[in-house]
C-alpha cells in the first residue's frame, strides 16, 4: 500500500483545487461515520456501507484513496476496528478498489450525457453497488486464501479458519443482497444533491468546461 | 465555504447524532470476530490471531469507553463521542494536508 499512498499523494497534489479542500475533509469524515452504521442482515451478521464510490466520483479516485485510507487507519489505531495488521488489505479493498471501480463505472455509464442528466444519478447508484460488491468479493478471496497460506504443519489454520468456499460466497452474498444496496442509495442521494445544487464541484467538471470553452473559441 | 459543502456538513452532523442506530445491529461482521466469538464458532482460537491480538491496544476499543458501564445510554454516548473524534481527526487532517498541497 505504501507506494500507492505515495503516488496518490502526488496525484492529489497536482489536481486538488483549494475550493475542494473542505469537501475532501468532509469526505473522509463522512466515510468514517457511515462505516459506523452497522446494518444487520439475516443470518446474524452485520456490515456497513463505505461511502468510497461517491468520494471517487465527486473528488476523483486518487482523492478517494487518501480520504478513505485516513478513515480506515484511524478506525484501526483509535478504535481497534479492522485491526492494524489488516490496514493494508482493508485500504486496498475499500480505499483503492472502491473509488476506482466506482469512478470508472460512473464514467462509463454516464458517457457523454450532460452533467445534469438523471442518467448520471443512476450511474452513481450502479457505481456504488458494483464497487462494494467487487471489494467484498476480493476481501472474501483474501480471507479464503489465509488458511492455504498460513497453517501449522498439522494443517490447523493460524489466522482465518474458513476457506474460500465459505468466505467468498459469504462476503459476496451479504453485500449483493444487503450492504451494496445501501452503498448504492447513499451514493445516488449524495450525487443527486451535489448535481442539483452545485455540479461544478464534481471531479473533472471544471476542466471539462474549460476544454469545451477552449474548443469553441478555436472553432 | 460553498453552500453545498456547508449543507453536506450539516447532513454529516445529523449522521453523527443518528450513529447509535448502528449499535442496534447485533452480531459481528464477517471476518471481524473477536477471539471469544471464534472460540464459540470453531472451538479454538487460531494461534496466529491469539499472538497478534496483543500487538496493539486501541484507546477506545469497539467505539466504547472502558469503564463507563454497559447501558445503552452510555454506549450511545460513547458511540457519538467516537464519531465526533473520528470526524474531527479525519476532517482536520485532510483539511491541513489539502491546504498544503492544493495548487491554487
Amino acid at each position: 500500500m505504501i507506494p500507492i499512498w505515495y503516488y496518490a499523494g502526488k496525484k492529489l497534489g497536482s489536481e486538488l483545487k483549494s475550493r475542494q479542500v473542505p469537501l475532501l475533509a468532509l469526505a473522509a469524515a463522512f466515510s468514517f461515520v457511515i462505516m459506523m452504521f452497522n446494518v444487520p442482515i439475516p443470518g446474524g451478521s452485520t456490515g456497513h456501507a463505505v461511502g468510497a464510490a461517491i468520494v471517487g466520483i465527486v473528488l476523483g479516485p486518487w482523492a478517494g484513496v487518501i480520504a478513505i485510507s485516513v478513515a480506515l487507519v484511524l478506525q484501526a489505531l483509535m478504535f481497534g476496528d479492522g485491526g492494524i495488521t489488516a490496514i493494508a488489505a482493508n485500504c486496498f479493498n475499500m480505499a483503492v478498489v472502491m473509488p476506482f471501480v466506482g469512478y470508472y463505472v460512473y464514467k462509463i455509464i454516464s458517457g457523454s450525457t450532460d452533467i445534469t442528466s438523471s442518467r448520471r444519478v443512476i450511474a452513481a447508484a450502479i457505481a456504488g453497488y458494483i464497487s462494494l460488491t467487487i471489494a467484498a468479493g476480493i476481501t472474501g478471496f483474501m480471507f479464503g486464501i489465509q488458511p492455504l497460506l498460513h497453517r501449522t504443519a498439522e494443517g490447523v489454520p493460524i489466522y482465518m479458519p474458513y476457506s474460500l468456499n465459505v468466505t467468498v460466497p459469504a462476503m459476496l452474498l451479504e453485500h449483493i443482497l444487503g450492504f451494496a444496496i445501501l452503498e448504492a442509495i447513499v451514493t445516488a442521494l449524495i450525487f443527486a444533491y451535489i448535481q442539483k445544487t452545485d455540479s461544478s464541484l464534481l471531479y473533472g467538471e471544471r476542466s471539462a468546461q474549460k476544454m469545451r470553452m477552449r474548443k469553441s473559441s478555436t472553432a | 465555504m460553498d453552500k453545498t459543502v456547508r449543507n453536506l456538513a450539516i447532513g454529516l452532523v445529523a449522521l453523527i447524532i443518528l450513529a447509535p442506530l448502528g449499535l442496534l445491529a447485533v452480531g459481528e461482521t464477517f471476518g471481524e470476530w473477536g477471539n471469544e466469538e471464534l472460540e464459540e464458532k470453531i472451538g479454538f482460537v487460531p494461534s496466529g490471531l491469539e499472538r497478534l491480538s496483543s500487538l496493539w491496544s486501541a484507546p477506545m476499543p469497539d467505539y466504547a469507553l472502558p469503564g463507563i458501564g454497559e447501558s445503552m445510554t452510555a454506549a450511545s454516548a460513547a458511540y457519538i463521542l467516537s464519531a465526533v473524534i473520528g470526524v474531527v481527526i479525519c476532517a482536520g487532517l485532510l483539511y491541513i494536508i489539502g491546504k498544503r498541497i492544493a495548487k491554487d
